[in-house]
């Protein structure tokens, strides 16, 4: 046998150290940092939850919980106060209706034109100027419905329809919001869309079908329960709106749902009531919680829903 | 993306939709698909130009409705009650303190948190799961019920701080806290995992690897989203009306424990004055907000783009 | 030691010339176009020291197989090849050398696995210090996106190495043949580089911290014909200092690189429904390519399979 040089040159069997060369604690400290701000967002909810829950229990301790909700009569600061939250919640449904209904045709109609018809060049300037448009402050959208749109209804509006709004109507604040959720729409949908596998689109093209045919009956159907998760969001932002609704929809607590009638919504009731000023414990302070605390379950509801339709449609594809 | 399962729901609904355009283009008479594909075509562009003609004609109202009061003047005049002395001077000065305390809660909790979620935890961590769904609600809860948390735990009770600045920073710094955590990982993950792989072959620990390769390389895509975050808490009102709002503030705000005030807000008690001229004050201050926030945005934007395709 | 039985032992010790690049040996030709005086001669394994031994080690992902009881031995200074058809659980092996599978929350590896005699799944080794002394260079070549001088001196520097940084450096841009086509733009990012140099680089990053062992995951399947030969050539000179494994697909590179060859196949279980991989043969590189012990490689080395 001969004798290799390389292998023999190192036959004194080395003991490699595995073991860490230091506890590392600088590095457990600062991962044990880093959870800490992790936490601060259970944290957050946590107190969310606590700061609405307990003023409202003790209201239900004053006001039966039947009367608050079926209630039709909201009169909360007056003397004698009325606790009948229906006029406030079918306030903010009608905005939010109006809005959904100025945004949705407008949404979709964005997102299927960015994703099917746009070439390359107008995506890429039109989509940020979409996302631009989601960050105009909401205070900007409540001066523009109260001194754009709420004078532009009232100047076009058609006889037939009836009175005309005046100043404060659920109409100019839903327009005004249904501007502000078209982005939440148009880009939530255009993801969903362009997550359709363009196999679908080649197949039908394939066949000789117009571009039409394939945005309208292959992409939107195959992209729906983005959309509609798009529009559950835009929802849930549009129940939650507060400026908008506070500065051009009035401040009457209205159980209608005719558009050209001044309403309240209860973020405006909230933020009319709940300032600086307001007596901690006090029935009024009480009402803002209850009324919050109903606010912060349906946008939770609607968010729930609308995560677990994303989740369902990037499993799909993805 | 081109083996999907011919099974589920929804690629029956998209099958069924191919099979209806096949039908339709086997009866269809050329002439007719050409003139309704036209008009799909061009409904779609309406849509998207009522959409942007709003943004102009909201920037294009308050440009002229403001015009007469767009001037120096409303930079450094300071608060009053005549709106021939009014101007914007202690709402930037309370904007910037508010931001500057804002900026330093989201930055280390924001990319703190998604460093944790992305890099520290697995997919089964239940803490991890947890502080997920929590942000995902978070960032749907409604501004104005910030403001109420900032009222009942932070200018009263638990913290105590009244209404100042430090409360107002931290109840923005809140509310846009998801909007960081959710950018930031997104950027981190953006990071392909042969970057963290070989690191990790370097004989680096995890920690090294995410200070050293990880962040450098998510560093523009969580710019993006500080300053997205922090554009949408310089445009916030609604979460500060009840933190005393309604305070007339005539002084400039002078530090954390001062009281405060700030630009969204005076326009808002602009918009609510019943004189003509506040009007005009009032567009006017919109469009200086409107200038701050779209060059922020459009900064963002521009980052975001330029340093998308990477890998 | 698993399957080297005393016989062949004899086979080599008679066989001509024991050193890499002897053109002297006259062995059958094998079925495929590697010239069997381009094998480097394994030297005899009596006299070499072992850097891994590896006892029925077993892999699997959240319960499921992916490799099962393999043992083998692997030697100091010598370039070992695992091949293998896809799907037989090479890149899990060579991944499980410097515990990178403790990156995939759901790896579980049983049986042992022993580094210079120690155990390197025992409770108290610490993965990071596992892969300061084992090194590795993956399938697709990742550069960070960093300059050329950073990337190499990245290493060197988390792990607080003492000396002129520049010095090392070059040292390692020099042992991965890099230097003289770098060495004027050593400020520019990686990313510029060809994926040939790019993979270079990486190997300079990896020997930048002087490992003991270099692992090798297809080091060569992202790359052309001309960048391919020069990691071979370079492997040729870093295995004087390290000890390399190496996975790959291309069985030509097998029998020109590597001293020593280990043969993986994908095996099912009764239902069909699991596949995993399991050692058919391990050998000297000349041995399994010219005179394997087992039908199945020399069906899978001559190409009927595979």
């Amino acid at each position: 046998m001969q004798a290799s040089d390389i292998a023999a040159s190192g036959p004194a069997a080395m003991k490699p150290r595995l073991e860490a060369a230091s506890p590392r604690y600088g590095e457990k400290i600062t991962i044990a940092l880093l959870a800490a701000c992790a936490a601060i967002s259970v944290i957050t909810t946590t107190a969310i939850v606590i700061s609405l829950l307990v003023p409202s229990v003790e209201f239900f301790g004053d006001v039966p919980i039947k009367d608050f909700l079926f209630g039709t009569d909201w009169g909360p600061t007056f003397t004698p106060p009325t606790f009948g939250v229906l006029p406030i919640v079918v306030g903010t449904l009608s905005i939010t209706l109006w809005s959904l209904v100025f945004a949705i045709p407008i949404g979709i109609a964005s997102a299927l034109y960015l994703s099917e018809y746009a070439s390359r060049r107008v995506r890429r300037i039109v989509k940020p100027v979409l996302e631009v448009l989601a960050g105009v402050p909401t205070v900007a959208f409540g001066f523009f419905a109260l001194v754009f749109i709420t004078p532009q209804i009232q100047k076009f509006w058609p006889g037939f329809l009836g009175d005309e709004p005046g100043i404060f109507s659920a109409l100019a604040g839903g327009l005004a919001i249904g501007l502000l959720i078209v982005p939440i729409i148009a880009t939530v949908s255009e993801d969903a869309m362009s997550a359709v596998p363009n196999g679908l689109r080649e197949g039908a093209y394939a066949l000789g079908a117009t571009k039409s045919k394939v945005a309208a009956r292959v992409v939107l159907p195959a992209a729906l329960s983005g959309v509609v998760a798009g529009i559950i969001l835009a929802a849930s932002r549009a129940i939650g709106e507060t400026m908008v609704v506070l500065l051009a929809a009035g401040n009457t607590p209205n159980l209608t749902l005719n558009p050209t009638e001044p309403i309240q919504a209860m973020t405006a009731f909230i933020a009319t009531t709940a300032t600086g000023d307001i007596a901690t414990g006090s029935i009024t302070y009480k009402t803002v919680f209850a009324v919050a605390m109903l606010l912060f379950v349906m946008t939770l509801l609607m968010n729930v829903l609308s995560i677990r339709i994303v989740r369902r449609y990037r499993e799909v594809y993805e | 993306m081109s083996d999907f399962d011919p099974k589920t729901a929804r690629a029956q609904v998209a099958i069924a939709g191919a099979r209806g355009v096949t039908a339709g283009v086997l009866s269809d008479q050329p002439r007719k698909d050409v003139v309704r594909n036209g008009l799909f075509g061009s409904l779609l562009f309406l849509g998207i130009m009522i959409a942007l003609a709003g943004l102009a004609l909201l920037v294009g109202d308050n440009l002229i409705k403001g015009w007469p009061r767009l001037n120096m003047d409303l930079l450094t005049n300071g608060t009053s009650s005549l709106p021939a002395n009014a101007g914007l001077h202690s709402a930037i000065i309370g904007t910037l303190w508010i931001m500057a305390f804002v900026i330093l809660f989201i930055v280390p909790l924001g990319v703190g948190s998604a460093v944790f979620l992305e890099e520290f935890t697995g997919k089964e961590s239940r803490f991890a799961r947890a502080v997920e769904v929590n942000v995902q609600n978070l960032a749907a809860v409604p501004s104005i019920i910030y403001g109420l948390l900032g009222l009942a735990f932070i200018a009263r009770g638990p913290l105590s701080l009244g209404f100042t600045v430090i409360t107002a920073s931290i109840t923005l710094a809140l509310l846009v806290l998801p909007v960081v955590i959710l950018v930031s990982r997104e950027a981190i993950r953006a990071v392909p995992p042969s970057i963290r792989e070989g690191s990790m072959a370097l004989g680096a620990t995890r920690l090294q690897t995410v200070r050293r390769q990880i962040l450098p390389a998510a560093i523009p895509g969580i710019a993006t989203g500080i300053i997205l975050a922090i554009s949408r808490a310089i445009g916030e009102t609604a979460p500060l009306i009840p933190l005393g709002a309604a305070t007339f503030v005539t002084y400039d705000p002078s530090g954390p424990m001062s009281g405060f005030t700030a630009m969204p807000l005076v326009i808002f008690n602009w918009v609510k004055q019943p004189q003509e001229e506040f009007q005009v004050l009032a567009a006017a201050g919109i469009v200086v907000l409107l200038a701050v926030l779209i060059a922020m945005n459009s900064f963002a934007i521009w980052l975001r783009n330029r340093y998308e395709q990477r890998w | 030691m698993s399957e080297l039985t005393e016989e062949r032992f004899r086979e080599r010790a008679e066989a001509p010339g024991n050193d890499a690049g002897d053109g002297t040996s006259a062995a059958a030709g094998g079925s495929i176009s590697v010239q069997p005086d381009e094998f480097h001669h394994a030297r005899d394994i009596g006299e070499l020291e072992k850097v891994f031994e590896l006892e029925s080690l077993s892999v699997s992902y959240a319960g499921v197989p992916a490799v099962k009881e393999v043992s083998m031995d692997i030697y100091k200074n010598e370039v070992t090849a695992l091949i293998g058809p896809s799907g037989c659980g090479k890149s899990t092996l060579i991944r499980c050398l410097n515990r990178m599978n403790d990156l995939v929350p759901t790896a579980e590896v049983t049986g042992r696995l022993l580094y210079h005699g120690e155990d390197l799944y025992g409770p108290k080794v610490d993965p990071v210090q596992v892969r300061k002394l084992i090194g590795m260079v993956f399938q697709k070549p990742n550069p960070f996106p960093k300059s050329i001088y950073e990337n190499v001196a990245f290493g060197p520097r988390i792990l607080g190495m003492k000396g002129d940084m520049d010095e090392i450096v070059e040292k390692a841009l020099r042992g991965a043949a890099l230097w003289d086509e770098v060495k004027d733009r050593l400020d520019s990012n990686a990313f510029g580089m060809s994926g040939g140099q790019q993979q270079r680089l990486c190997i300079a990053r990896c020997i930048a911290v002087e490992p003991d062992v270099i692992l090798m995951d297809e080091p060569c399947s992202a790359l052309d014909p001309i960048s391919t030969g020069k990691i071979e050539d370079l492997m040729m000179e870093l295995k004087r200092e390290f000890s390399i494994v190496i996975v790959t697909h291309n069985m030509q590179q097998a029998a020109r690189v590597s001293d020593r060859t280990a043969f993986l196949m994908v095996e099912l279980d009764a239902t069909e429904q699991n596949r995993w991989g399991r050692i058919v043969e391990y050998d000297a590189t000349e041995k399994i390519f010219t005179n394997p012990g087992d039908p199945r490689t020399e069906d899978y080395v001559s190409g009927k399979v595979g």
